[in-house]
């Protein structure tokens, strides 16, 4: 055998192996597809090729007085919103002072984030529970953000001073020489070259309200005040309104907009993950 | 600061006794800083002192009270509330020994300056300086409150629970709490009900753990090998195509897969087993629940290990192979010398962090089958792990004390996964530089 059928026969082999992962990955996302497809509720009678295709379920969602999808959109924009932008407020004023100044309990504290990291947040749960208990922000959405905001510190504030590390100390000496202040440095020579991490950290607190559905679930309780995740957990758990088909056109509706920007965005993920990794 | 004449100055600072001001500092936080003359920040934390005397005081001297007792009235004392205002006492009193402990040792310093003949500085000195030594604090200031109270909190609250007896039959504020010791860690592993449950869901935590982690990053490293050979063709859309998974949210995906995977009327079952006569039961019987949930956390886990090595596998210089190509090296060889180590060594810690993340991961055993089938003779489902079994525990059945005990297991296997990334970030970086 010659070295070019060889090759030809991996080649051969490397392709189907492709192909196949490539079944696999698609489908059930076109399962998904066909069944939203599908008239009636109940997946027993749906199939991935529907023989009379039709869009009531998407139509249901957004115009039926009972529908509360696009509250719930709402509510996840307006928390992937505000935590997004507090994440990146909060977490660079921390990266910034853990990155270039000198104060106590400073390597302490790099451990401690570290080791915080690694709890979920659901091992605080009962304690989380009775604190927005405590402070009348249960069932609330500002609750919600609280303990987003709070919960994403020690991951990206880690994430962050790797970052800022990388910035050479010459830029901000430098410009301390030309009088400029803390703040000045940080605003006009520690963000703007921090861009790509920011933005980093910014879309993962973005996208967390739409995919997380556990803290949502503890949280909150009238319907009004769900998340996508939650809101769309409930079609299906709920046992008297076992609605699957309206769940999979539902869930094509959050996945969609995430999944583009998410392929758009992925090669920053990758490189601040891996830069944050190693250099923090 | 109004200046004397230089020579009642000079006589002045000679005399100045560093022992005094240490002492003045101990007895009320800032005597020290203004029997050294800088009376702005002598104020500054006396009034800081006063302040905290005046409005803590009875509050901390209540939340410890309350922290030890967990309340004596029957009906009227809340246990859990009084719990976690002695937790925060408990907080608040390190915070203020810290700022203490800063302010002695900030009275001998300066002391020891003027001692050693320094004139004391200029108002507006003092206040840049107290501006640049508290700015890094201010910066922190918020973060760390937050982390406190969302973050350290709630870990310390469950904590303490796993030493109270506090459960569905117990529970304020109709009932009083009270310490237990190490009891409900002795319940665990001796009553037999608890103690077959916990060795279950132990062992099939570990088994999930190691083996969908492992599953998911061999595959990724598997694939990304593949798509790197510079004879395929179509790259960028494979990739893209391979992402997906990962793109998706995950909990949708687990709950179409939980459809999928349903007995009767699932696709699996159906339309794809249905035509070699097969019918699986995917989620009532425990072992196949636990093949599936395998295979599902590999779908959603390769495609993050396949992204992380495929950029990883760009970075590594080409005259390596091209070396190894001179020298007759097989392929064999070139990846076990050449690639493994180099992808190894720059992802390690986020591996690791994989297989942490595997052994938390709630979503995917609580989604797609709760967590069961239930199993005779145990009080955790079959195929739930500890953070499920948890989660049951505490929403479900009130088991607060148990979850607690089980919670602090948890965190020692967690932070197992910790110390070994202490060691890989200390490996990177010399002391002090990080």
């Amino acid at each position: 055998m010659n070295k070019k059928t060889k090759s030809r026969i991996e080649m051969g082999f490397i392709y189907a192996f492709i192909l196949f992962m490539f079944i696999i990955i698609a489908y059930p996302l076109l399962w998904t597809i066909g069944i939203s497809l599908n008239p009636g509720t109940n997946m027993f009678s749906s199939s991935m090729i529907p023989e009379n295709i039709t869009f009531e379920h998407y139509k249901w969602l957004f115009t039926d007085p009972s529908s509360d999808y696009l509250i719930w959109y709402k509510n996840s924009v307006f928390v992937a919103v505000v935590n997004s932008v507090a994440s990146v407020i909060i977490t660079s004023f921390v990266a910034y002072a853990f990155s270039r100044y000198k104060f106590v309990g400073r390597k302490n504290g790099l451990y401690a984030f570290l080791l915080l990291q690694m709890f979920p947040a659901l091992m605080g749960m009962v304690a989380l529970y009775i604190l927005l208990n405590l402070i009348g922000l249960l069932d609330n959405l500002w609750g919600l953000i609280l303990i987003y905001v709070g919960g994403q510190i020690p991951f990206n504030a880690w994430l962050v001073k790797g970052y800022f590390d990388t910035i050479p100390r010459e830029l901000d000496e430098a410009a301390r020489m030309d009088g400029a202040g803390h703040f000045q440095v940080f605003f006009k020579i520690m963000l703007p070259l921090a861009k790509p991490i920011l933005a980093v950290v910014a879309l993962f607190n973005f996208m967390a309200p739409f995919t997380d559905f556990l803290l949502p679930r503890i949280v909150l309780s009238s319907p009004e005040n769900f998340t996508l995740a939650l809101g769309l957990f409930n079609f299906i758990n709920n046992q008297f309104a076992n609605n699957f088909t309206r769940f999979a056109a539902g869930s094509i509706l959050i996945a969609i907009p995430i999944a583009l920007v998410f392929l758009f965005l992925q090669r920053y993920l990758i490189s601040g993950l891996t830069s944050g990794a190693t250099k923090g | 600061m109004p200046q004397t004449s230089p020579a009642t100055k000079d006589v002045k600072q000679k005399n100045h006794n560093v022992k005094l001001a240490t002492i003045l500092s101990l007895v009320f936080a800032g005597l020290g800083q203004i029997y050294n003359k800088r009376l702005l920040k002598g104020i500054i934390f006396l009034i800081i002192e006063s302040a905290f005397l005046i409005t803590m005081l009875n509050f901390i001297i209540h939340g410890v009270w309350g922290f030890i007792t967990l309340g004596e009235v029957k009906g009227e004392d809340h246990s859990i509330i009084l719990l976690i205002e002695g937790l925060v006492s408990l907080i608040v009193i390190a915070f203020a020994a810290t700022l203490y402990v800063y302010n002695v040792i900030d009275a001998k310093r300066d002391a020891r300056l003027l001692a050693q003949g320094e004139s004391v500085p200029s108002v507006r000195k003092q206040i840049k300086d107290a501006y640049d030594a508290g700015f890094p604090y201010m910066m922190v200031g918020p973060g760390l409150v937050m982390l406190v109270f969302i973050v350290v909190l709630p870990l310390a609250f469950m904590i303490s629970l796993a030493f109270t007896d506090y459960n569905l039959y117990n529970s304020p504020p109709r009932n009083l709490l009270s310490w237990v010791g190490f009891q409900n860690f002795v319940d665990l592993v001796t009553l037999s009900i608890w103690k077959k449950s916990f060795l279950n869901v132990l062992s099939w935590t570990l088994v999930w753990t190691v083996v969908a982690t492992t599953l998911q990053i061999a595959l990724g490293l598997f694939l990304a090998l593949l798509v790197n050979d510079e004879r395929v063709k179509f790259k960028r859309t494979i990739r893209t195509v391979l992402i997906l998974p990962w793109a998706v949210p995950a909990f949708v995906t687990i709950l179409i897969f939980s459809a999928m995977f349903n007995d009767t009327f699932g696709a699996i079952n159906k339309d794809i087993l249905s035509q070699f006569g097969m019918m699986i039961p995917w989620l009532t019987d425990p072992t196949w629940t636990k093949v599936a949930l395998i295979m599902i956390q590999t779908w959603l886990g390769f495609p993050f290990v396949f992204a992380l090595f495929t950029g990883v596998l760009q970075s590594i210089p080409r005259d390596m192979y091209e070396a190894a190509d001179v020298d007759g090296g097989t392929r064999l060889q070139k990846f076990r010398f050449i690639t493994f180590p180099h992808i190894m060594f720059a992802t390690a810690p986020l591996l690791i962090m994989q297989y942490a993340q595997n052994f938390n991961n709630f979503n995917i055993i609580y989604l797609f089958n709760e967590g069961g089938p239930a199993v005779r003779g145990q009080n955790a489902g079959g195929t739930d792990i500890l953070i499920s079994w948890v989660y049951k525990l505490t929403f479900d059945t009130n088991n607060y004390n148990m979850a607690a005990a089980i919670t602090i297991i948890m965190g020692l296997v967690v932070s197992i996964f910790a110390f070994y990334q202490f060691r890989k970030t200390a490996a990177y970086k010399e002391e002090g530089e990080m």
